[in-house]
């Protein structure tokens, strides 16, 4: 059975190991999909909806290709077929440039009639409301219902209740990188370059669509620039940037302009939610009753974590979702849990106060039905009560004097991201020394280059950069998962090691003899092979190699159930200072601590819960997908009015990787999940006005205040 | 965005006849920062634009006891980081500094913050055709109006986004137009105008007139100014209210005080009701406060902006007490 082994062997895994790609990114060497420039590429931009809602009648792009300079233009909707949402694909055009491919959609004709449209959830359940989805009765899905225990006789045994509405916007993504591939042909053969998040998804379906077999459909992903769980495939633009190329005949080159990608690339939905619930006197929650929906546009799902985290014997929910017309939802960053969570840690808040509890123990006494993740909470609890000085938290909340208010606050999470079994790998030794580690997955900046490296290179004594690292391509044919889950160090780490352990064995067996020992006692360290019951036979690593003479080492690897582990716990405090004058919270610390089982690269561990919480700090204080009501349309479609943090909005973390097991976890997601809950109770503790609607902007602020 | 032609100026005399007398056809361009976002979607479609960078000499700052003068293509880092700008002209200096982000204040210039166009979001879509643009209706009005004006507003409801604008019609500044038929001056805060007299225009500007130059008197000695902002988002954004303040002090007592609002109006908003309750008055909190509520008492707020009274309420009274 493989381990990772014991901490004080290990040299690398647990350390702080800069990313291997790094050099490149910062001085622009790093080419990513945007960067790919092919001889004699063409550039495609994409016609969308201006309006919300319609049956498009004609579409003419005769007008369009006689532009000098445009080469093809497809349309990507058939007259006949309506148009659902404000950005909607309708047609697209490659041209010499990519002025004139923008510029080419303005001569492209389409003719449409226009249809009610219904933007806001409220409206969409209306009787009467335009109808969105073909497959529902109505704009609302069926509610799905889950109980537990008996509701009433835990309202029965409550001493006291909490009855409250939460809601939380829509999220967009907001990739650095926008939804982008470069499509060339060469005869049947078609290469892809794609800002993916799964190269090989992306092989397959574009292999399924243009009926193609699978090898001779290559996508390449070098570096990729943010995904967060909108890119799993090649969407309807991708299949575009194909079908121009191809008619064309030139390499294609079609990225998403910021507005298409708020537009139509996906979003976390919405969550309204209703919920009462109770506590006994002695602390213990009891009973939960909570019905809510989100919207995830023209999309089927919203779904989001209640109850969450915490145990409750006793539960009542109704979930559904609501149809409008609005881009589809797709995957985001731990989907349906910072919604869940940031209403489950303002309701626990709000039930200790009822209690006279304090919140901390409040949680302590309810927490974590599972015990492994229970262990780890509460340690994770006193932790972060000492880091963030829980001590200092307003007992009588907004009792602070003078127009600037500090507060403090908490909040959970939970997540899976043990990975998955079907990897495949290999690990390959040339004669020459140089050691290759080839996988099917990709790097969405989360740093699987490096701990791939540092992996193969702590099993043979050797520095990460010696390890040449082959990530991102579909040619070696050797198939990995999308990352998405968190799942990606899961399925890939237990693979690559045994790889490594089964190439060392095989190079150990090759050489042992010509070395005259056992293969058992020889080790590799420190770029060295050496025996352990001879200590005179010490040779460099390509000495050793070069006994393969003409022989090239390759293993692959098995998916070891041992080597991973999932369900990891996340805990985390804010400190926040409202301006109670202009209604400004300024965040001015966040602990995060999280459960990472075992760290492999803590450098780019805590870069991933640096990453999240900032992600998770722009959710509750700034970001919201605005919809107009009288034009159908996201009005804040930018990067100016649909507000992400900048270097100015970031407060000091403080991000633990909190390393509780000697197995690999995945934490791409969960340390987004805490944040907006954390500095929702922060603000009440220091305002003593509680704020039910994320993000927790100035207005909301000074209305609440009054 | 649409093919234009690009025309270097020589010189300032050579504009007008450049620029022709149809806003349709012809954009000035300095440091381009607001301008290309119109062009790239669309909201402007000249068929020319005219770079005044080609012209020489409308980059200088002068300093001298008549007070200061900034020519139109001064870049708002170079206000902010001016010494004496920063210290006898600290109003300035703080707005300058306050405006968008590092890469934005170098390219954008003094003149471009002047005669920036309006930021709300119906304007800012491309297939939106409001009243500003030329349309029928002000979608703010029945629409999401959480930044737009609580002041001044009908039939449009812009709020005027400069920074520098409140900060130098507080220091009593005066701007120098050229025309067809020549020069004109005139106070900042005459060329602004509100939208009853224009919808379409936030200021006196004639299509072929381009403004040249700055001037600011300079502050009697014991001068205080301030320019408080606030906006949602640090690391940029436009202000959901602000205001510039400029006192003339005598020991602790206000002799004259300028309070303008950025924010809150479709033009620069003078609040004469916040001055009324200032001047003459030895500034303590009490006197702060009754600026605050005298500027705000006859504010008109909209559906979502009703915030923006007591925070611009506040930040006077805030404003006022940081410079006691
Ligand atoms: C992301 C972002 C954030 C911003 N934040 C702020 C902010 O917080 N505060 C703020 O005040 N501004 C802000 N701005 C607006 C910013 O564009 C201006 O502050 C800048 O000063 C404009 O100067 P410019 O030289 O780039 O103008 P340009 O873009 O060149 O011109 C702007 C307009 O003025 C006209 N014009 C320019 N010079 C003259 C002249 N001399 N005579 C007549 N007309 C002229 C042009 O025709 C054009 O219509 C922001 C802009 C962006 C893109
Ligand atoms: S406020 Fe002005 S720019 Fe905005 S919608 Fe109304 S008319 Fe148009």
């Amino acid at each position: 059975m493989a381990s990772w082994g014991r901490p004080e062997d290990s040299r690398l895994i647990g350390k702080r190991v800069q990313r291997l790609s790094g050099a490149d990114k910062v001085t622009g060497k790093a080419k990513y999909t945007f960067d790919i420039n092919r001889p004699g590429m063409l550039y495609g931009h994409i016609l969308r909806s201006p309006v919300a809602h319609a049956t498009i009648t004609h579409i003419d792009l005769s007008e369009a290709e006689s532009l000098p300079g445009v080469k093809a233009a497809i349309p990507l909707i058939e007259p006949g077929k309506r148009v659902r949402f404000e950005g909607q694909e309708i047609a697209a055009v490659a041209a010499i440039t990519d002025d004139i491919a923008r510029e080419a959609l303005r001569f492209i004709q389409f003719d449409y009639d226009e249809l009610d449209y219904v933007v806001e959830m409220e409206d969409a359940k209306e009787a009467g409301a335009p109808q969105i989805r073909d497959d529902w009765k109505g704009n609302q899905s069926e509610t799905q219902v889950d109980e537990r225990g008996d509701i009433e006789a835990g309202f029965a045994e409550a001493a006291v209740e909490v009855e409250a509405t939460y809601h939380t916007p829509v999220q967009t993504h907001v990739c650095l990188e926008t939804h982008g591939h470069v499509a060339e042909w060469e005869g049947d053969n078609l290469t892809v370059w794609a800002s993916t998040q799964a190269v090989f998804g992306t092989r397959q379906n574009l292999a399924q669509h243009f009926e193609l077999p699978e090898n001779q459909v290559r996508v390449i992903t070098e570096h990729m620039g943010g995904g967060f769980g909108s890119k799993f495939g090649p969407g309807v633009e991708g299949v575009a940037a194909a079908k121009l190329a191809r008619q064309a005949g030139a390499p294609v080159k079609l990225m998403l302009t910021r507005k298409d990608e708020h537009l139509a690339s996906g979003n976390r939905p919405s969550m309204t939610q209703k919920v009462r619930a109770g506590a006994a006197q002695d602390g213990r929650f009891v009973a939960y009753d909570m019905s809510g929906y989100g919207t995830g546009g023209i999309g089927s799902g919203a779904d989001f974590t209640g109850p969450y985290v915490y145990h409750v014997p006793n539960y009542r929910t109704e979930k559904s979702a609501v149809a409008i017309n609005a881009g589809s939802a797709r995957a985001m960053r731990a989907p349906g849990h910072p919604q869940g969570a940031f209403a489950m840690d303002s309701l626990m808040d709000e039930l200790a106060e009822q209690l006279g509890m304090d919140p901390l123990e409040f949680r302590r006494i309810n927490s974590d039905s599972d015990p492994r993740r229970n262990k780890i909470r509460q340690a994770e609890y006193t932790l972060g009560a000492q880091e963030i000085g829980w001590h200092r938290r307003n007992r009588v909340s907004g009792s602070g004097t003078g127009p600037k208010k500090r507060g403090i606050g908490m909040g959970c999470g939970l997540w899976g991201g043990g990975g998955w079994a079907g990897t495949q790998a290999r690990v390959t030794i040339h004669p020459s020394g140089v050691v290759e580690a080839v996988t099917g997955t990709q790097d969405i900046g989360t740093g699987i280059r490096t701990v791939i490296a540092i992996i193969v290179a702590e099993e043979l004594g050797l520095r990460p950069e010696d390890i040449t690292v082959k990530i991102g391509d579909t040619a070696p044919g050797l198939s990995a998962y999308g990352s998405g889950g968190s799942q990606t160090i899961g399925s890939v780490a237990p693979v690559i090691k045994t790889a490594a352990m089964a190439a060392k064995r095989k190079l150990f067996g090759h050489i042992a003899p010509l070395v005259e020992a056992d293969p058992g006692n020889l080790r590799a360290v420190g770029g060295r092979i050496r025996s352990e019951s001879d200590l005179r036979m010490s040779i460099p690593w390509k000495e050793a190699t070069g006994y393969l003479g003409m022989e090239t080492i390759s293993e692959g690897g098995e998916w070891d159930e041992n080597l991973r582990v999932g369900d990891t716990a996340g805990v985390q405090f804010a400190e926040v200072e409202v301006d109670t004058e202009t209604g400004l919270v300024k965040v001015i610390k966040i602990v995060a601590i999280q459960d990472c089982g075992l760290v492999v690269n803590r450098l780019t561990t805590e870069s991933q819960i640096n990453g999240a919480v900032i992600m998770g700090l722009g959710y509750a204080l700034l970001e919201e997908r605005i919809m107009d009501d009288q034009t159908g349309k996201m009005i804040n479609a930018n990067l100016g009015d649909y507000k992400v943090p900048g270097a100015m909005d970031i407060p000091e973390i403080k991000s633990i990787a909190y390393d509780t097991d000697r197995k690999i976890t995945g934490i791409g997601e969960p340390p987004t999940i805490p944040t907006a809950g954390a500095i929702a109770n922060a603000v009440y503790n220091a305002i003593g006005v509680r704020i039910r609607e994320l993000p927790i902007t100035p207005d909301k602020v000074l209305n609440a205040l009054g | 965005m649409e093919n234009f032609a690009y025309v270097n100026a020589a010189e300032v005399e050579q504009v007008p006849s450049l620029l022709g007398d149809d806003w349709n056809e012809t954009k000035i361009i300095a440091g381009g920062t607001d301008l290309l976002g119109e062009l790239k979607e669309y909201i402007e479609t000249p068929k020319k634009v005219v770079n005044l960078k080609s012209i020489p000499g409308l980059n200088e700052i002068k300093a001298d006891a008549a007070g200061l003068t900034i020519g139109a293509l001064v870049t708002l880092s170079d206000i902010a980081a001016h010494p004496t700008i920063q210290h006898h002209y600290t109003v300035l200096a703080e707005a300058a500094e306050s405006v968008a982000s590092p890469q934005i204040r170098n390219a954008g210039t003094l003149g471009g913050n002047l005669c920036q166009r309006p930021r709300c979001w119906y304007y800012r879509s491309p297939d939106i055709i409001c009243l500003k643009k030329g349309g029928d209706t002000c979608y703010a009005v029945e629409g999401l109006n959480k930044y737009h004006a609580i002041f001044g507003g009908g039939p449009v409801y812009i709020v005027h986004p400069s920074d520098t604008a409140p900060a130098l019609i507080a220091l009593g500044a005066t701007v120098k137009i050229v025309g067809p038929n020549g020069e004109r001056a005139m106070p900042l805060e005459d060329f602004f105008v509100l939208p009853d007299v224009n919808p379409q225009r936030e200021n006196v500007l004639e299509p072929n007139e381009v403004l040249t130059e700055v001037h600011v008197p300079q502050p009697k000695a014991g001068t205080k100014s301030t320019y408080l902002k606030v906006r949602e988002r640090a690391s940029f954004d436009f202000a959901l209210s602000s205001v510039a303040a400029h006192f003339e002090m005598n020991g602790g007592t206000c002799s004259k005080a300028s309070i303008v609002l950025g924010g809150v109006a479709p033009i620069p908003w003078r609040s004469k009701e916040a001055e009324a309750a200032l001047n003459g008055k030895r500034i303590t909190d009490a006197v702060a406060k009754q600026a605050g509520e005298a500027a705000v008492a006859n504010a008109e707020p909209m559906t979502d902006n009703g915030y923006k009274v007591p925070l611009t309420r506040n930040i006077i009274s805030r404003a006022t007490m940081s410079l006691a």
